[in-house]
């Protein structure tokens, strides 16, 4: 696969290198998109396009097996673009170039390695590969407490990944099944019932650590407010989406039984993360920490709808990890370069930035406007389909918890527009802000890049949202056969 | 052939774009001269249309539907409505997809209209409002950001304009929250002053706070419904589905609780009490915006969004929301206007008169009525009892955007040559801005409702409207109107009195100050364009295209209902000449000093917005947001430090465990061993 590649034309590496790594990473991903969406035309309606499997540890029955379906491939365009502007955003990063880029790249190879496997355990091990990069990216590149936020960091996501080795053990000895490949699995759906809801909750909250679900999200704004630009986009904007997407293919697809037992629980506890991420954002002085609590929220969005179980719904919450994706990573990219520049992200010391980096400023305008769900914007596309979505389940219960969450979108327009306003409109406060110079060539076509992709995805959004579709249907249709009562009328 | 229309949508979101990435790069003046070629062809085009759709006679395809239509009505007496395009933009379900179309009906063809027009006469004014000017008025530059703001402009025609052809009430959301943020940068246009960038954000929260119940009424009504078409023309099927959802006696609250919650997003852009608070704040942005956005175009969004939801509030059994929006709607209009003839700031002042006359439209829509004995809802009949309101509100929309943007821009005149929003440095201009004051007293005759000024026409209609109403609920609506449009009648004058008349600033120290002079051509251009307009609208037979049935009405004066409404005019102006005409104002002086109180007031609008601030600062952010963070920073996180340090304790604690030393192990060693040992013999 193209990442392998990668890594190893590395070792000799400049910038050069990884222009053209993600270059070709981002062609590649392309290619694979169209590809997909050829092959989907020509009417080949396999689960998973590309399979490829290669038995890698016998007694186990672990297999090195890869396949996409819409949703990986969605997510594997995202991230290609995420790393290719990240590297852009990391231009001009000083000490060690070369090893903040190898390990840059080995969190991507990570990422997605995730996105590629159907097989339980190879996924795990592709997680752990993308979490222990990002220990040595914010201890040593980071700003601010350091290494206390890459421990907490660190420590908090390998507690999710005990709680999620556990679950996957679960469901590969109470399956009794001879392999660890995911498909296989739900189409046997061996487990019995009480097992499936003993080992739901280790899954899900094991991926949901990643997923910033409440109270496991604390890690996130220490962990943002403290990364490097890059490392923060690449977290926020991909990393974080593993775990929704976890819990979607492993959690759900595996143990559908168990939503009956579990989803009420889990819809109160991402409801809560929805409001409480943004009621926190509101009252935040550090842009980091605004933003990774604004990320809370959105990401909490992605598990509220998945916990919905309506076929809309879940498509909604692939559409809201694409988009917030984008849409966050495009926010720490300016936030970074603000940060680069002015010296400090104290809400309270910035001001009037309008006037001195107009492009910077509009950027971020642009960011906000998108984060609020602006119509033309991917944003309000995603949070439509999964408002429209939860509310097709028809239970009183989750009727509440769609209108509790549909009141995060004016929280979140309190806590974009205090910033804006305060930060980039009024007067200057510091007569150093008068010197500062706007965008090199390099942030802005980082920054170009992800506002086309955030409008690409507001504006036409049938195209992704069918390749999306297309993927959920099956898992869907799996789900509910089991849990009838579920959601759809 | 309407198979332009889709240039109406497309040509503005062009220049927006254009505007918005190159525009710095070019000449301030091309920028603006593009953006308001743009619009001189939108106004073309909607002329274009509207001669087609009211005046053809032929017969003409679209979407595959074809129409016979002689003088543009179908064989029924009706216009048609008309899909010119439907393009499916996002699929939620089989069912539920959100099309993104242009559809024309009577109200959304003189929508067209009205926002083209308002807008092309912005576009033009702006040339000379938005230039810097040296001390004796002469032009120097063109303001810095003259490009964003013609942007800016641009996109908001564009937002607009999709909202009133929006097939369905997904798409107006759609351009609904486009058109708020198209409000919320432009009031925040001089962004470097505090309190514009404040009443951007307030404009933009209130509103996106009345949005979220919009929403909420939609999923309901999609849900329920299964669609999110409103049109009951356009789509046959929706009738029945309604039916079977309001004879369903398990969910007849459906219907009428998702209307009412749209409206509360309406009331939200129109400014309805207690959301109205972002309104006056908002003129903070530009006078030019204040007339297209804040008085002419937006804020009746919300009356749009009823009147095209008025067809099913009326016959799904929604009557009860459509009487809680009249009174909402008649509290609103006595409240404005109470707050307006205590104003110092004469784009407040005008701000509150919006949300008054806005007001009255939404009364008339709210005493529409359907009686089943008068048959069923498109039976003539109809028009001439429940469905008056629909036209009054109709043509009152339309005559209010034009004498409405002609006050404001009248005013923004008098805000160029003076320099200051107050009344205070006005008085006395008649002798130097004779243009002006002819256009700014037309405008206050046709908003005081004086015959044969156009407002004197829509507001008839709707006090009549009113009366139609049985019982007692339309006695006193009518009252209410009546008293407020006397209200009205002062307030102008007031307004236009202390402005034109009184004494002059300049003349009382014309050593040092600025001598007042006329405005240029390229504003009092629009000026004289819109005053035109305000005289003569009245007597555009408005009947003929806009009714509740799409019949023929034509619209006659009911002369008891008008000659008291005249009255109460009269009387309004005549106080107002009385008080403000001379020199000095000692009546209205000794009134303030004799009610302190009250005038204090009703100068901060009886304190609604102190009201609100304490609930956001005080409730929300005290004791939410503050606390959360907190808990989040301390309880949480504190539970997850605990939990690290608890770890790290136990680590060291064990950890001379591990001492190295081996008779310590050796001793650990025997003890478990025998401790074992004996565990399994009591076992055995």
């Amino acid at each position: 696969m193209l990442f392998a590649l990668w890594v190893a034309k590395n070792d000799n590496q400049v910038r050069g290198v990884m222009v053209a790594g993600s270059t070709a990473l981002l062609i590649g991903a392309i290619w694979l998109t169209v590809y997909f969406v050829q092959q989907r035309n020509a009417g080949n309606h396999d689960a998973m396009l590309l399979a490829n499997s290669v038995m890698w540890f016998k007694p186990m029955h672990i297999a090195f097996s890869v396949g996409v379906d819409g949703i990986s491939v969605v997510m594997i365009l995202l991230s290609a673009i995420i790393v290719f502007t990240g590297t852009f955003a990391s231009w001009q990063l000083e000490p060690m170039k070369k090893e903040y880029f190898l390990w840059f790249v080995l969190l991507a190879s990570g990422v997605f390695g995730f996105f590629i496997s159907t097989d339980m355990f190879t996924m795990f091990m592709f997680y752990e590969v993308a979490l222990i990069p990002m220990y040595l990216l914010i201890g040593v590149w980071g700003t601010g407490p350091k290494e206390y936020s890459a421990m907490k960091l660190t420590l908090m996501l390998m507690g999710g990944s005990a709680l999620l080795i556990l679950g996957i053990l679960g469901i590969y000895y109470f399956s009794g099944a001879k392999t660890m490949d995911v498909i296989e699995l739900a189409r046997m759906h061996a487990m019995p019932k009480n097992i499936q809801n003993i080992f739901f909750p280790f899954v899900f909250i094991g991926f949901g650590v990643l997923g910033a679900l409440f109270p496991f999200h604390t890690w996130s704004p220490d962990g943002h407010a403290s990364a490097p630009t890059a490392v923060s986009m690449l977290h926020a904007g991909v990393l974080m989406k593993l775990g929704g997407y976890g819990c979607l293919r492993i959690a759900m697809f595996l143990m559908p039984d168990a939503l009956t037992v579990w989803a009420p629980v889990f819809l109160v506890l991402t409801t809560i993360s929805v409001v409480y991420g943004a009621l926190s954002a509101c009252v935040q002085t550090d842009l980091k920490y605004i933003n990774a609590y604004s990320s809370v929220s959105h990401c909490g969005m992605v598990l509220f709808a998945l916990v919905m179980t309506t076929q809309t719904a879940i498509t909604g919450a692939i559409l809201q990890m694409l988009s917030h994706g984008l849409m966050t990573a495009l926010f720490f990219a300016c936030i970074g370069m603000i940060y680069h520049r002015a010296g400090t992200r104290d809400v309270r010391y910035l001001g009037g930035l309008m006037k001195v980096i107009p492009f910077l400023a509009v950027s971020y305008v642009v960011a906000g406007l998108a984060n609020l769900g602006l119509p033309g914007f991917s944003g309000f596309v995603a949070e439509m389909t999964i408002f429209i979505g939860s509310f097709e389940n028809a239970g009183m219960f989750h009727r509440v918890a769609t209108i509790i969450a549909c009141t995060a979108i004016v929280i979140t327009a309190v806590y974009i527009l205090r910033v804006v306003g305060k930060i980039l409109f009024q007067t200057i406060p510091n007569k150093k802000f008068y010197e500062l110079h706007d965008a090199t060539w390099d942030e802005r076509f980082a920054i170009g890049c992800l506002i086309f992709c955030v409008a690409g995805l507001g504006l036409c959004p049938l195209f992704f949202e069918n390749m999306i579709m297309d993927a959920v249907h099956p898992i869907f249709d799996h789900i509910i056969t089991y849990v009838p009562t579920l959601g759809n009328l | 052939m309407f198979d332009y229309a889709f240039l109406i949508l497309l040509l503005p979101f062009l220049s927006a774009i254009v505007l918005g990435l190159f525009g710095m790069k070019m000449p301030r003046k091309v920028a603006g001269i593009i953006g308001t070629c743009v619009l001189g062809t939108l106004f073309v085009l909607s002329l274009y249309t509207a001669y087609h759709y009211f005046f053809y006679t032929g017969e003409y395809t679209a979407m595959g539907e074809t129409f016979h239509v002689t003088d543009g009505r179908l064989a029924n007496g009706t216009y048609p409505t008309v899909t010119v395009f439907n393009l499916t933009w996002l699929k939620f379900t089989e069912l539920l997809t959100f099309n993104i179309g242009f559809r024309l009906s009577p109200i959304s063809v003189m929508m067209l209209i009205v926002i083209t027009t308002v807008s092309f006469m912005v576009h033009i004014y702006s040339f000379g409002y938005m230039a810097e000017r040296d001390e004796n008025y002469k032009f120097e530059e063109y303001e810095h950001g003259f490009q964003r703001f013609y942007a800016y402009l641009s996109l908001f025609t564009m937002s607009m304009l999709g909202l009133v052809v929006a097939t369905n009430i997904f798409q107006m959301y759609l351009f609904w929250e486009l058109v708020g943020v198209c409000s919320y940068l432009l009031i925040g246009f001089y962004y470097p002053k505090h309190t514009a960038v404040h009443a951007s954000k307030k404009a933009f929260i209130v509103t996106r706070f009345a949005d979220l119940f919009f929403l909420i009424g939609i999923l309901f009504f999609s849900f329920y419904v299964g669609t999110f078409n409103y049109d009951l023309h356009a789509n046959p099927d929706l009738v029945g589905k309604l039916t079977a959802l309001a004879s369903n006696p398990a969910l007849t609250w459906v219907l009428p609780t998702s209307l009412f919650l749209m409206f509360i997003g309406g009331a939200g852009k129109s400014a309805m009490f207690p959301l109205h608070i972002w309104l006056p704040d908002a003129m903070e942005g530009p006078t030019p915006v204040s007339a297209l956005i804040h008085a002419a175009t937006m804020v009746v969004a919300g009356v749009f969004q009823v009147a095209s939801l008025l067809p099913i509030y009326v016959q799904f059994g929604a009557q009860e929301q459509l009487h809680w929006i009249a009174w909402i709607a008649a509290f609103t209009a006595f409240y404005a206007a109470a707050v307006a003839c205590a104003q110092r700031d004469i784009k407040r002042g005008l701000a509150f008169s919006t949300i008054s006359q806005i007001a009255y439209m939404l009364v008339a829509l709210g005493v529409c009525f359907y009686d089943s004995k008068e048959g069923t809802f498109n039976s003539p009949e109809f028009l001439h009892h429940g469905g008056l309101g629909y036209m009054a509100a109709m043509f009152h929309l339309f005559t209010h955007a034009m004498f409405k943007a002609l006050l404001f821009l009248c005013s923004g005149a008098i805000i160029v040559i003076i320099g200051s929003n107050f009344k205070d440095y006005m008085g006395g201009l008649h002798k130097y801005m004779p243009i002006t004051n002819i256009c700014f007293l037309i405008g206050c005759l046709a908003i005081a409702g004086i015959p044969p000024f156009a407002g004197f026409f829509s507001k008839d209609e709707i006090i009549s409207a009113c009366n139609s109403l049985p019982g007692v609920e339309g006695q006193a609506l009518k009252w209410i109107m009546t008293i407020v449009a006397g209200m009205t009648a002062f307030y102008m004058f007031r307004l236009y009195y202390v402005i034109f008349w009184g004494e002059s600033y300049y003349e009382q120290d014309p050593e040092n100050r600025r001598r007042p002079q006329e405005v240029p051509f390229v504003m009092w251009g629009p000026l004289v364009f819109l005053a035109a307009i305000s005289v003569c609208a009245g007597w555009i037979p408005f009947g003929h295209f806009v009714s509740a049935n799409g019949l023929n009405y034509d619209i006659h004066i009911d002369w008891s209902i008008a000659t008291t409404s005249i009255i109460a005019a009269v009387i309004g102006i005549a106080l107002a000449t009385w008080m403000y005409m001379g020199k000095k104002q000692p009546v209205a002086d000794a009134l303030q000093r004799t009610f302190p109180r009250l005038h204090k007031a009703a100068l901060n609008r009886f304190y609604i917005d102190d009201a609100w601030q304490f609930f956001t600062h005080k409730i929300v952010f005290r004791c939410f947001s503050i606390p959360i963070a907190w808990f989040d920073r301390h309880v949480i996180d504190g539970t997850f430090n605990f939990m690290a340090w608890g770890t790290q304790e136990a680590g060291e604690s064990i950890r001379s465990w591990q001492s190295g030393d081996v008779r310590q192990y050796a001793v650990w060693f025997i003890t478990g061993t025998v401790a074992l040992t004996l565990i399994l013999l009591c076992l055995i």
